[in-house]
């Protein structure tokens, strides 16, 4: 690597508008990308790094300027070229694919028509020679059938197959650099797999420099050569994966790496109580979409002989793919959705043959906390009243009630003042907080948890987390867990139920299913957990993960 | 960005800033204020009824007796144009808020429901929609014969259709939202469900769009007026709009002055109204506005 580096980054700020939470986006950032390399460029949420790919990319919005500072791409400084060049570059040499493959491409084309039109700009070949080029694109991505797949619209495409047409697209005028930017977050992790092993093998075949955006050190451990870790907009720390990794010098990096949620082995068995709490069983349902007077709908069976049984105190975790039925058991157990057939039985009463009003008192056991903190919480109520409407629909005083919310605020890590504030004053994390307090201010025996962290950064995951934990032994909870990661599964679990396509492949203690799996699927999950051949280096995990709010309160 | 979404949760300062953006928005609300205080003080400065014949027939306007002119019988135009911003004024707000109190009631069932509900709710809805609404509300008032009450009730059938299908909408997509799966695995009411937790998220649209629809009342209510449907007690614009019609080419000022009140008062309620939106709705608000 001693030529040239292929993009070179010098110095560079990117201010923000005024009134933003800081002055710059980005400041003095200074990196190399060098061919044949993957840089991954990792930080939280709001760290600048997708700031810096769009700056390299020129996509800033209007409002953000870069202030100070070079990119070089092969020697040329890329500001100091007229507009024409600079998009001739961008488009030709440095090609970029995005996080949402759903809404990257245009749904109105075809994805072979949109392939070609990236051709017809940035290069001279003729009708035929474009059409064979798109149909060898798709073949080098690995879609099945490309001279058929190229007269489909985007949307017969799944998530997995659309990010390929978007890699075939970033590849289709041969750039040496690519820009990933967080190209895996919206997929399942099996998904993912196949896809950061078609941007190694590409990347390693045509020598390309690959800067790879991302905040799972998962994948970072698993494609990258160098990686750069940011915090608020400045690189901390960049080095190649090996030191990062294993000897992480910032305390920021060694605070992320500890919070990474990985498999651990010694979890205590748990020990069952004679009566279960909740045992579902052969729960069914299948959804009829779309459809009208003519054509029948689509059918999708979210749910096909769903059994199992959660004892007092247990945590089950549900995991499987997005579409494979765990959120449709979740939110028939607290009667979001009414399932085809099939017992729920809590504590030996079934659920699904009451009636509106004799299932009301019921209601109050199970509580729900949901996946999307933004979503979850009324934003033109106060957070007291938000905590406190449960307790008063069930006929509670409203004094009372509110007393008891201030000290479930203290329980869950916030302050008691939070109760007057509205949610939009309250980040991802804190707002999950709350959402777990109204879930607990009716004392519930069983807690169903919707992905409550797959929508928050990995260190207030981590806290979130340690939360939920300390609060179930604590309150004695019993818990049913959805997520589709399966290292946050691994991590607070007792019983796992791996769920593919609405059904229960394999259910059982959490050290057998992940050490022993029975079921092929269970084994392809486990295969596809980006870094599982990274250990965390023993001296970042810190002895206890408790959080110090948790232990102030406590 | 998804609480920014849903309106702001802050009203207070956040929200007159945003509407004073607006510059059309702030003249508007100007001249509509000009127009509320002459409505309240119509009896202060014009304390003789409007119906009285205080000046010469076909007086002009800047005559000594009557600033705007008289009409055909004498009355001061002047006096009309003040008596009559009540009548437009009342009607406008009256007719909007039955028309808003029908419209959401059925959209928020209809939404919050679903199925079968829907289905029937949004069928009688289209009913309105498909008959002309100006022949229904003339057809209307003259069943009921012409009066106060009977000319806002006409209003208001004919304009609820439009708000009962953006409450509807409102509703819809506020009920697959996540905290209002909260609200109902919390235990509360459907009632408590649709009044707390999804009306107060929806208001923003509906008052912008009832704001607007303040205007076409008045355009409603003039029209009837000046087909002679109007309450024949009260003076109102389209009244004498209607009665100076003949006598346009001789006398201007009689039609002329009614009808740019018309104009600027149902102008004013559009600016205010565009206002709202953007103060509103920020997701909605159009870009390049200065």
């Amino acid at each position: 690597m001693t030529e040239t580096p292929l993009l070179d980054v010098r110095n560079l700020t990117i201010d923000l508008p005024r009134g933003a939470d800081r002055p710059h986006a980005v400041q003095d950032l200074t990196f190399t990308l060098e061919p044949g390399e993957i840089l991954c460029v990792v930080g939280e949420s709001g760290s600048g790094k997708s700031m810096t790919a769009h700056a390299v990319m020129g996509l800033l919005p209007k409002a953000v300027k870069v202030s100070s500072g070079e990119i070089r791409h092969q020697g040329t400084d890329v500001f100091s070229l007229p507009e024409r060049d600079q998009r001739a570059l961008r488009g030709g040499r440095i090609a970029m694919i995005f996080q949402e493959p759903m809404t990257a491409l245009n749904p109105l084309m075809r994805v072979g028509d949109q392939i070609d039109e990236v051709l017809r700009y940035h290069t001279t070949l003729d009708r035929a020679a474009r059409r064979a080029r798109v149909v060898e694109l798709l073949a080098s991505v690995g879609l099945p059938e490309p001279d058929h797949l190229r007269r489909s619209y985007p949307f017969r495409l799944s998530g997995g197959q659309r990010q390929r047409v978007m890699i075939a697209m970033a590849l289709a005028v041969e750039p040496d650099i690519l820009i990933a930017d967080e190209p895996t977050t919206a997929l399942d992790v099996t998904t993912q797999k196949q896809i950061l092993e078609l941007i190694q093998d590409i990347q390693a075949k045509r020598r390309m420099g690959v800067m790879f955006i991302t905040h799972d050190f998962g994948v970072v451990a698993e494609i990258a050569h160098r990686v750069a870790v940011m915090q608020r907009g400045r690189i901390v720390e960049i080095g190649t994966a090996e030191d990062v990794l294993n000897r992480p010098q910032h305390p920021y990096t060694r605070q992320l790496i500890a919070a990474v949620p990985h498999l651990i082995e010694h979890r205590e068995d748990f020990t069952r109580a004679r009566q279960p709490v909740l045992t579902a069983e052969k729960v069914c349902k299948t959804f009829h979409l779309g459809g009208g007077f003519f054509t029948p709908g689509r059918k999708v069976v979210a749910g096909d002989d769903l059994s199992l049984t959660i004892h007092q105190g247990e945590t089950v975790g549900l995991v499987g793919e997005s579409g494979s039925g765990k959120s449709t058991l979740g939110r028939s157990i607290v009667g979001l959705i009414k399932p085809d057939s099939g017992k729920i039985l809590f504590e030996g009463v079934d659920l699904l043959s009451l009636s509106r009003p004799a299932f009301r008192p019921y209601r109050r056991h199970v509580q729900m906390v949901f996946q999307d903190p933004y979503a979850s919480l009324n934003p033109r109520h106060t957070v007291g009243d938000i905590i406190t409407q449960g307790p008063v629909a069930f006929g509670e005083d409203r004094h009372k009630a509110l007393d008891k919310a201030k000290a479930l605020l203290k329980l869950v890590g916030l302050d008691a003042s939070a109760a007057e504030r509205f949610p939009h004053e309250f980040s991802g994390g804190q707002r999950q907080r709350i959402s777990i307090a109204r879930a607990l201010a009716l004392e519930p025996k069983l807690l169903i948890a919707d992905e409550p962290v797959s929508a928050l950064d990995v260190s207030v995951q981590a806290q979130v987390l340690d939360l939920l934990e300390d609060l179930r032994h604590r309150l004695n909870l019993s818990m049913l867990f959805i997520t589709h990661d399966l290292r946050i599964a691994a991590q607070i679990c007792d019983t796992i139920a791996v769920m593919q396509k609405g059904r229960i492949v394999e259910i059982g203690p959490a050290k057998e299913v992940f050490g022993n799996p029975q079921h092929a699927y269970t084994r392809t999950l486990l295969d596809a957990i980006p870094g599982k051949g990274w250990t965390i280096p023993e001296d970042v995990v810190p002895v206890t993960r408790r959080s110090a709010a948790l232990r102030n309160s406590a | 960005m998804t609480a920014a979404a849903i309106t702001p949760a802050r009203k207070g300062s956040g929200f007159w800033s945003a509407f004073a953006r607006n510059k059309g928005a702030v003249i508007g609300l100007a001249f509509l204020t000009l127009v509320i205080l002459m409505a309240a003080f119509a009896d202060v400065l014009y304390p003789a009824s409007p119906w009285d014949m205080t000046a010469m027939p076909f007086q002009p306007p800047l005559s000594e007796d009557a600033l705007l002119g008289s009409d055909t019988l004498g009355r001061d135009i002047a006096a009309g144009i003040a008596h009559g911003a009540r009548v437009s004024l009342l009607i406008g707000l009256t007719s909007t808020a039955v028309a808003v109190l029908i419209g959401v009631f059925l959209g928020a069932v209809s939404g919050f429901y679903g199925g079968r509900v829907d289905d029937l709710v949004m069928r009688f809805t289209e009913l309105f929609q498909t008959i002309p609404n100006f022949v229904l509300a003339v057809v209307l008032v003259a069943i009921f014969t012409p009066s106060l009450t009977s000319i806002v009730l006409a209003i208001a059938i004919v304009s609820w259709p439009p708000l009962a299908r953006l409450a509807r909408g409102e509703f819809m997509s506020l009920r697959s939202r996540e905290f209002v799966h909260a609200a109902v695995t919390t235990g509360q009411s459907n009632m408590t469900i649709i009044w707390r937790q999804i009306l107060p998220n929806s208001l923003s649209p509906i008052i912008v769009s009832a704001s607007l629809m303040v205007a076409t009342a008045i355009l409603l209510e003039s029209s009837l007026s000046f087909l002679g449907l109007g309450d024949p007690n009260l003076m109102s614009w389209g009244y004498m709009v209607g009665a100076a019609r003949t006598v346009i080419r001789q006398a201007w000022w009689m039609s002329f002055f009614p009808g740019i009140a018309i104009l600027l008062t149902v102008l004013a309620l559009n600016l205010v109204g565009e206002g709202l939106n953007d103060a509103l709705n920020p997701k909605l608000a159009r870009k390049g506005r200065s």
